[in-house]
């Protein structure tokens, strides 16, 4: 398009092809030949990145597809099978979900580079619009895949997205029931939904195509902002940006696997392991964090349409950065003001994310209200104002003077600024981290979890004894629906052999049919059963425990969370502590207390526990000392109850997490490995440009 | 920096890009293997595939059944003593795959023919009891199988394949 190649193949099969239909000549002066900026620093391989996580999502997201059931009544159940059942279900599902977040996460750091650099100046406006379309298909995209899963914050979150199309005069009710398809959210909503988010990621390929075009017509900005005039300014796109963005990939995939493997529900919510219901709303309706500044800006405005415009005008006014920054200067390095105020601005953006996660009370409202107003200010007064009184420092001649200029070359202001980002990035989600599971409760004791950590294992004899205890005291009320009994000869369990768990599931009457008589039949359970649950339904399980049903305890463990606090909730990000939910049911199976304190009024059939938020819980105290006998000896309390059925219920919750870590350890040996020689071969291939 | 070696041996250059390249090769191919892997049949469904168990009482001499393991019709038919002596009776030369009655029966239990229903032409489930050979008929394509399941005439290539099984008892077995 651009390049300077009169290419041609010399294989003569490929020549018959590129005279045809020239992809060769193509691909060599768009990627081979194509002159690049000698003086791009390391925020420019996230065009790289981002290509390479768009082509994982897409991966990873026809295959889960094969497994998936975009049905109400099916879907969630159909991811907790991905999870346990699919050969590397487990791991697809973690890419996905984790690639999500990083997904977006390399989009603002390749937007905030375009803000920085003016990169969205003449001639590269349409390239930084179409970008902007990219950023709001990501959005789109985003939201529908969330919704995916269908648990309480996926159903919620999609209630509250599309209710905000309400508040369009005249036409907005009828905008929300076309986007629903029916009454409330529901099934139809999902299976459009499913459809839309299958399709956009290849609209979001297609514009990436126009994107890059546009790029290649303009040519890169550089960090000096001045264009290339002399070959001695550029390198060949390969192997020089081939081998950068290579290196910047593999340690972007380092950070990639940290989650997939150490921190995989880190990024995401407690309550979206809960199966959505339309009748209970939780407590924080919480988007994932990549939203969360903009949720902050809607709820500043206290008027609700007012709002939503508010809120989509936060992304639209970057289309018109263009006419809104005049100034000649592209990069913030010769704009000492305008490099000021962009540090600034991004202080605003990640404080903005860190208020879209509180609850909208008090100071944080404020907060709220004065960091919009910065917000918008920043492009609809700043920046058009330093474009005509801003002094800025003289550009230097050509880019290669610049290479020049720079002796030694400076790491330190890139090291500086990752820096930033971790502790910025740790604030902002680990704020989301704690608005959840919202207080009103005690903070549950830490444990010694053996599971904890990036090599903890499950105890196995904790796993037996645990779940010695839930057949003989849970099980009476609680299901465990997606426990199979073959489950228990797994390897990371209990470690029962496969005939044990056979013996096992022959205990077990379950109900099979109809026959050839037309009746339905009870026969011993099978290892491929699951195990069964107490009450035919949930309204029988509502009427037998006072109007509470008792929840199954499969997912327990996942789906409970709690308050961390600050700064706690900073140190876990690096602490990779995410045992909340194991707390806190641990927590609650002894938090129970005879006598509430003084002043506290126990509402008729509710019995007082410390760590259950509101203190009132329906479940009388299910353990006491010796009330389950253990085969090995260990004390038969219920402290040692509590602690071996919780770390039964996380084995339920994460029957691979064994293979998940082991997993782990040899991904990332391989990925510092390979990061360790991309990085030399870079210098190598680099030695002579520099 | 000099390059007037790199012709006559490898330099540390080469080998260090080899190396990367071998290192980055081995990483896409472990990568690729979870999303082929996946495909395979996953343990739900394995479990599903367990053997099963089924009762003969019900099964008359000359009726047949048909239930379904992994998916697949398996016939179970209880041949009466004629259709049992001309299935042992048929010479191999007439056989387009050639195995006697006795390989393809349980010792002891002749009259028990447990074969999959399905036609080693193109896979159609053949009709029983159909045909010129007292045996299935194949309406897609006409193949003709006799009262051992065995291919006689017609396009499918090979006889009706029997499936693991075993007696339990005189009057249940275990399919898988």
């Amino acid at each position: 398009m651009s390049g300077p190649s009169d290419y041609q193949p010399t294989n003569p099969a490929l020549r018959w092809i590129e005279r045809r239909l020239p992809i060769f000549g193509l691909m060599h002066s768009s990627f081979v030949a194509y002159p690049t900026p000698r003086n791009l620093n390391y925020w420019w391989t996230f065009g790289a990145i981002l290509s390479f996580m768009l082509a994982m999502q897409i991966a990873t997201g026809v295959i889960l597809a094969m497994h998936y059931t975009p049905h109400a009544d099916l879907a969630f159940k159909s991811v907790e099978l991905i999870v346990r059942d699919v050969n590397y279900g487990w791991l697809l599902r973690n890419m996905h979900a984790c690639g999500a977040s990083m997904f977006f996460f390399a989009v603002y750091v390749h937007m905030f580079r375009g803000l920085y650099y003016g990169s969205y100046k003449e001639p590269r406006e349409v390239l930084w619009i179409l970008g902007v379309i990219i950023y709001l298909l990501m959005m789109a995209t985003g939201f529908m895949g969330y919704v995916l899963p269908w648990g309480q914050m996926s159903f919620w979150g999609a209630t509250v997205i599309t209710n905000l199309f309400s508040a369009i005069p005249y036409v907005g009710d009828s905008i929300v029931t076309l986007l629903w398809g029916g009454y409330a959210v529901g099934n139809p909503t999902l299976n459009r939904f499913f459809s839309l988010h299958y399709l956009l990621p290849f609209v979001i390929a297609g514009v990436v195509v126009l994107h890059v075009w546009a790029l290649h017509v303009a040519g890169q900005n550089n960090p000096d902002g001045v264009d290339i005039k002399t070959d001695k300014d550029s390198v060949p796109f390969t192997p020089h940006a081939t081998i950068k963005d290579f290196f910047g990939v593999s340690c972007f995939m380092l950070l990639y696997a940290w989650f997939i493997f150490y921190m995989p529900n880190y990024l995401g919510d407690a309550d979206n392991y809960i199966p959505a219901n339309p009748g209970v709303t939780p407590a924080h309706i919480v988007p994932e964090w990549y939203y969360l500044p903009f949720y902050a800006i809607l709820r500043s405005i206290p008027n609700k349409l007012f709002g939503v415009v508010c809120m989509f005008s936060a992304i639209l006014v970057l289309v018109f950065l263009p006419w809104l920054d005049t100034a000649k200067t592209k990069s913030s390095k010769y704009r000492p003001l305008a490099k000021q105020f962009f540090w600034i601005f991004v202080v605003v953006c990640v404080l903005l994310g860190y208020l879209g996660a509180q609850p909208p009370e008090g100071i944080y409202v404020i907060a709220g209200r004065i960091l919009t107003v910065m917000y918008f200010a920043y492009f609809l007064i700043l920046l058009p104002l330093l474009s005509r009184i801003e002094k800025p420092r003289p550009v230097p001649n050509s880019i290669a003077d610049a290479v020049l200029a720079k002796t030694g070359g400076k790491p330190t202001p890139m090291v500086s600024t990752v820096l930033a980002l971790m502790v910025a990035g740790g604030l902002v989600i680990g704020s989301a981290q704690n608005a959840r599971a919202e207080d009103h409760g005690d903070s549950p004791p830490g444990n010694k979890w053996s599971f904890a950590g990036p090599v903890g294992t499950f105890d196995r004899g904790a796993l037996q004894r645990g779940l010695k205890v839930y057949k003989e005291v849970c099980s009476a009320c609680h299901g465990l629906s997606y426990v199979a009994f073959r489950n228990l000869a797994e390897p990371g369990g209990p470690g029962y052999s496969v005939a044990q768990a056979a013996a096992f599931a022959s205990d077990y009457k379950v109900k099979d049919g109809p026959n050839d008589a037309g009746e339905m039949f009870e026969r011993p359970g099978r290892p491929a059963d699951y195990f069964p649950s107490p009450f035919p339904n949930e309204q029988a399980a509502r009427a037998a425990n006072g109007g509470a049903a008792p929840p199954d305890l499969s997912l327990i463990t996942k789906a409970r969370s709690y308050k961390r606090g600050f700064p706690m909730f900073i140190f876990d990000v690096f602490t990779q502590y995410q045992e909340q939910g194991p707390d806190y049911v641990a927590a609650v199976l002894q938090g129970y207390e005879e006598k509430p304190p003084a002043g506290f009024t126990l509402p008729e059939g509710s019995h007082y526990n410390k760590y259950f938020p509101g203190h009132a819980i329906k479940m009388p105290k299910p353990l006491s000392d010796g009330q389950v006998t253990y085969d090995d000896g260990s004390p038969a309390t219920v402290a040692q109850y509590a602690k071996d059925v919780t770390t039964f219920l996380m084995w339920t919750a994460e029957p691979h997490m064994e293979a998940r870590k082991r997993l782990g350890l040899q991904v990332f040996v391989f990925l510092i490995l390979l990061a360790g020689l991309l990085y030399f071969t870079k210098k190598k291939v680099w030695a002579t440009a520099h | 920096m000099t390059t007037a070696s790199s012709a006559d041996h490898p330099t540390r250059r080469d080998f260090l890009f080899v190396a990367t390249g071998a290192v980055a090769g081995v990483g896409a191919v472990a990568t690729a293997w979870p999303f082929i892997s996946q495909m395979n049949p996953d343990a739900a469904t394995i479990a599903a595939g367990a053997p099963i168990e089924v009762d003969l009482t019900p099964i008359a001499s000359g009726q047949d059944i048909k239930v379904f393991w992994r998916g697949k019709p398996i016939y179970i038919m209880n041949r009466t003593k004629k259709q049992v002596e001309e299935a042992q009776k048929v010479p191999l030369k007439d056989l387009p795959d050639p195995q006697t009655d006795q390989q393809r029966t349980k010792p002891g239990h002749e009259q028990w023919l447990v074969v999959i229903g399905i036609c080693t032409h193109l896979g159609c489930i053949p009709i029983a009891h159909e045909g010129n050979y007292d045996g299935f008929f194949c309406p897609c394509h006409g193949s003709q199988y006799d009262s051992s399941g065995r291919i006689r005439q017609g396009p499918a290539p090979a006889n009706l394949p029997v499936p693991p099984y075993t007696f339990v008892s005189d009057t249940k077995i275990q399919i898988g």
